[in-house]
Parts: C-alpha cells; structure tokens; sequence
C-alpha cells in the first residue's frame, strides 16, 4: 500500500535503443504533447486556478486575509501540530525500521501491514476513532468531563488524529532502504567494538539520511496538509482549534473565496517546497 | 559464511532488538490499533440491527454507490492517462522533462482541501473550464462527474509511479526481437510491452481506487453534497457525527473499513503477482 513512493523511482535515465525499437518521431511528439496537456489540465491548471483565485480582488485583500488574527492563529496551530506530530512519528519510523529490518522474526509481514494501516483507512475514520474514543459518548468521556481534560474539540484530539494519518510516512520510506543495505555495515561496525548508540549514529543514520529527510518531509507535507481527520475531532472554534486547511474551508463556505484562496496559496507554497526538497533529495540519492 | 549462520548471528550481534520493537509495538497500538478498535467495541450502542438499519438505509446504500463508481470511474480513466505519462517520462527527452516529473507528485504533496476549493473553481459554471462546458450542456461541479474529476486528480500519481519502474526495467531486447520478427511499433507495444505492464497498471488502478473512496477533502468541495446524488461515504460519516448519531456514523465506518481491508489485500496480492511476474 502506498500513499507515497519511493526516493529512489524517478531515476530519468537516457533510454539506449536500436531504431527499431523507438517509434517515429511524428509519434513521439504527439505522444509528449498528449501527456504535456494531460499534465497541463490535470494538475498545472489547479495550481495555476489557487493564485489567480488568491489575487482576483488585489494585493491588499490577499495581504489582509494572510495578516488576519485567525488566520494567523491557524497557521500557529498548524506549525504547532506539525512540530509535535513530525519528531513522534519519525522517532518511530526510524525504531520501527530498526527492529523490522534488522532482525528476522515472525509475523514481520504482518507487522509491516500494520505499519500501513492508516494509509489504507479513510482520514474521516482517523478522526472518528478519537471521538468515540475520547468523546463525550467515548470510552473515557466521563472521566475526562468528570478531570476537566479536553481532548476532542481541542488541541490534544487534533495531535492524535494527525499522528494517526502521517503514521507510516517515515517508516515507509525507511523500510524497503534499510532492507535493501542490510546489516553487515552495522555488523562490522559491532565487531570492532562499537556501542548500539554508535553504530546507529555512526553507520546507519549516514546510509539513511536522504530517505530518511525525505520521509520526514513528506510526513511534515500531509501534518500541516491534513484536511478529513482534523476536522472531525477540531469542531471548528475559530481563532481556538482552526487549522489553516480549515480555515481555508470555513472562508470559502462564507463565500469569501479570495482570502480562501489567499490562505490555500500559502499552503500551495509548502507543497511546491515539499516538491523541490523531494526532486532534490532524488537527484542527491542517485550520485 | 552460508545463509543460515548469518540468520543465527545476526540475532545475537546487532543491539536494540528488545528495545525498538517494544517501542514499535507500543506506539503502534498507541497510535492506530486500539483507537481503531474502538470501531469495534464501541459504547455507542450499535447492535446488530441497529447495524443492519444504518447499511441498508437507502441514503447510506447511495453514498456508498456514489464513492464505489466515482473512484472506480476515476481509477480507470487514470491507468490509461498514467501509461501516457509513465511511457513519455520514460521513453522521451523533452525540454522541461525535470518539471513535468515533479509535477506528477504534486497531489502527494498539495493538502486536499486546496485541491478541492481550486478544482472548485475551476469547474464552476463562472469557471475557466466550467464556463467552457456549460454552454455544452455539460455540468461538472456539484455533479457525480465532478467527483470523479477530483479523485482523478489525487489518483493520477499513483498510476505513474507504479507503472514506471517497471518501464523503466524493462529490456528493449524483446521488443528488438518483435521488430526483428516483422511486427509494427503499435503491435509489439500492444504484444510485448503492454503484457508486462498489466501487473502495476491493475495495482496502480487499485491503489488509486482505494485512495478515492476513503478521499475527503477534495471531493467535499466540488461534489455539493447531496444526499442520495453526490454524497460519498466519508462525507456521510460526518454529517451523521455532527447530528451526535454516533452508533450511525460508526455503522458506515465499518462498512467503509472492511471495503478498505479488502483493497489492502487485493493490493497486496497484486503487487506480489507484479514482483514474480517481474522476475
């Protein structure tokens, strides 16, 4: 299962053929302009719609729907989420793709397939989960009411349900690394009289370091990103438990769509970084 | 040194066996298993027919018929738009071949609810496209053909990205060999190309399938969300929870679950059908 892919696919290596094997170049031509205007349609265009959109009513609508206090909370609250869930869900990831591809034991598949499991389930799931968890109806709701906690509603239930979606994003990535460099490195290392500490920091972390900053992006990408589990478990308090995907839903459903638009250019902006450290990070692992 | 002594001593060299996986496992039931299993064990008393009442309602059967064709819908029409792009990325130098790579993982990477609002836009009758449509009696916003559009473009990557490394690993001496024996370029496509690509176009087409029927934020938007018409399953979950009907919204949960754990196993089957038939 994949929400994601590997660093090591795109490679763009120069295609050695015979003649015979390539198609004429009338063919090929139309065949790039084809998939050109496919690309064009099916993804530029979107982009391209979120600036036009953000700047339809001007500069100063756009500066002002950016320096709006619940604007400015949301972003707050999304780096915040973001800045919990990220160093949690990579600490496991890396934990994870220790045991897992370090030693053999039963039922690694299996484990493997858990790992995946929030990939496989809807994010509106990931969020009702926490409700009927920690809801007022859930399995600890009234001890909570009874201690004053919040959870749902509130900062805690957002972590966790952001924790529950970019769940397998660094493990992912590391594990099919990690299984392909082995463990004689470490082995080695080991032998010449190296501590547990030191041969993680040593000899694996430099082996891993570009997938791993890689599954850490791609982890951080959808935990500012999310949109379906959060809004289950935030209940939408403005200024309070807004994120910025919410709040680019709660302007466009009051019908203000340039400071909607506005909002959603600022999280366009992480995703194309998102993009550039990714090809990047690809371009470094090939040398 | 054989096989099976390495498997021995592994064991006994590296550190942190104990330590990582009681860490993994913890975290791991933390984090996702018994929060999911709160959809089991629930305490909003869903009993049986209250189960069988929610599945079989009418407006929640429509849901579930909206997301099942519109993903489907969608997948489809993005395996053969994927081979495209898959097959020039692969085969073809072009100018700006970098930029057209990257922009494939964009819906990876963009938060749905941008995708959503910007479709949107795009397809309304006041919008670029739409206005271009609409003329042709063709409406795509608030229409189940609006759903598919977004779902097409969350699905897109990954038809592309399982189709191309096995383009890519693919050895040209075959086609040679067909070319050799007479064959046209279109028929050793069609003979000897397109066989090996059947395996990750039909788990490409799985997993964007899997990915469109739990998808939320990009479809809300666009679809306008009308019952029986164009309200998909999660959407529906939602609108049950935020009317407290929470033994419902946990009923078509479990539905949506189980169709997801099915996905999960088909794709998994397929990609080690694609990885032995890549051998």
């Amino acid at each position: 299962m994949a929400g994601t892919v590997p660093l090591n696919v795109p490679r763009l290596k120069k295609s050695v053929s015979s003649p015979a094997t390539r198609e004429s170049t009338a063919v090929k031509w139309v065949l790039i302009v084809a998939a050109g205007l496919v690309l064009f349609w099916l993804i530029a265009l979107p982009l391209i719609v979120v600036l036009t959109e953000s700047l339809k009513k001007g500069w100063g609508v756009y500066v002002a729907a950016l320096t709006d206090p619940d604007a400015a909370s949301a972003l707050r609250l999304t780096l915040l989420v973001a800045a919990i869930t990220v160093p949690l869900n990579t600490i496991f990831g890396v934990t994870a793709a220790w045991a897992v591809t370090k030693f053999r034991f039963r039922g690694k598949g299996f484990l493997i397939t858990l790992i995946d499991l929030p990939f496989a389930v809807s994010p509106v799931i990931g969020g009702l989960i926490f409700v009927l968890v920690f809801g007022a109806h859930g399995w600890f709701g009234s001890w909570l009411s009874a201690h004053d906690i919040k959870i749902v509603f509130a900062l805690p239930g957002i972590v966790l349900a952001t924790l529950f979606v970019t769940f397998p994003f660094v493990a992912r990535e590391l594990i099919p690394l990690m299984e392909d460099q082995g463990t004689q490195e470490e082995e080695a290392a080991i032998t010449l009289g190296a501590r547990g500490w030191q041969v993680f920091f040593r000899v694996t972390l430099p082996n891993i370091k570009w997938g791993l900053l890689y599954g850490i992006i791609l982890c951080n990408a959808r935990a500012m990103g999310e949109f379906g589990a959060v809004s289950v478990v935030s209940g939408h308090i403005r200024g309070e438990t807004n994120t910025l995907p919410l709040h680019v839903e709660i302007l466009y459903n009051e019908y203000q769509f340039s400071a909607s638009f506005a909002v959603a250019s600022l999280l366009l902006l992480l995703a194309l970084v998102t993009m550039i450290i990714k090809s990047w990070l690809s371009r470094k692992n090939a040398h | 040194m054989n096989v099976t002594t390495t498997a021995a001593a592994r064991r006994k060299v590296l550190p942190g066996f104990g330590l990582t996986m009681g860490f993994s496992v913890l975290y791991l039931s933390l984090v996702v298993l018994i929060p999911l299993s709160a959809l089991l064990f629930n305490s909003t008393g869903l009993s049986w027919v209250k189960f069988w009442d929610v599945a079989t309602d009418a407006r929640v059967l429509a849901s579930y018929r909206v997301s099942l064709t519109t993903a489907g819908a969608a997948a489809f029409v993005d395996a053969f738009l994927g081979l495209l792009l898959a097959w020039v990325l692969v085969r073809y130098e072009f100018p700006g071949k970098r930029m057209f790579d990257a922009l494939i993982d964009l819906p990876f990477a963009l938060p749905t609810a941008v995708a959503g609002v910007s479709l949107t836009a795009l397809y309304s009758t006041n919008g670029w496209i739409g206005s271009w449509l609409e003329p042709l009696g063709l409406k795509v916003a608030f229409t189940p053909l609006g759903i598919t559009l977004a779902l097409m473009f969350i699905g897109i990557p990954f038809v592309v990205r399982t189709v191309q490394p096995v383009l890519e690993d693919l050895d040209c001496d075959m086609e040679e060999a067909s070319a050799t024996l007479g064959a046209g370029r279109f028929r050793t496509f069609r003979s000897v190309v397109l066989p090996e690509l059947i395996p990750p176009l039909l788990t490409g087409f799985a997993l964007a399938f899997a990915r469109g029927i739990g998808e939320f934020g990009s479809v809300v938007f666009i679809s306008g969300n009308m019952p029986m018409r164009t309200e998909i399953a999660p959407l529906l979950i939602m609108s049950k929870l935020e009317q407290y009907d929470y033994a419902g919204a946990t009923a078509v949960a479990l539905l949506l679950l189980l169709i997801s754990f099915l996905m999960l196993l088909v794709i998994n089957s397929l990609q080690r059908w694609a990885r032995k038939t890549s051998r």
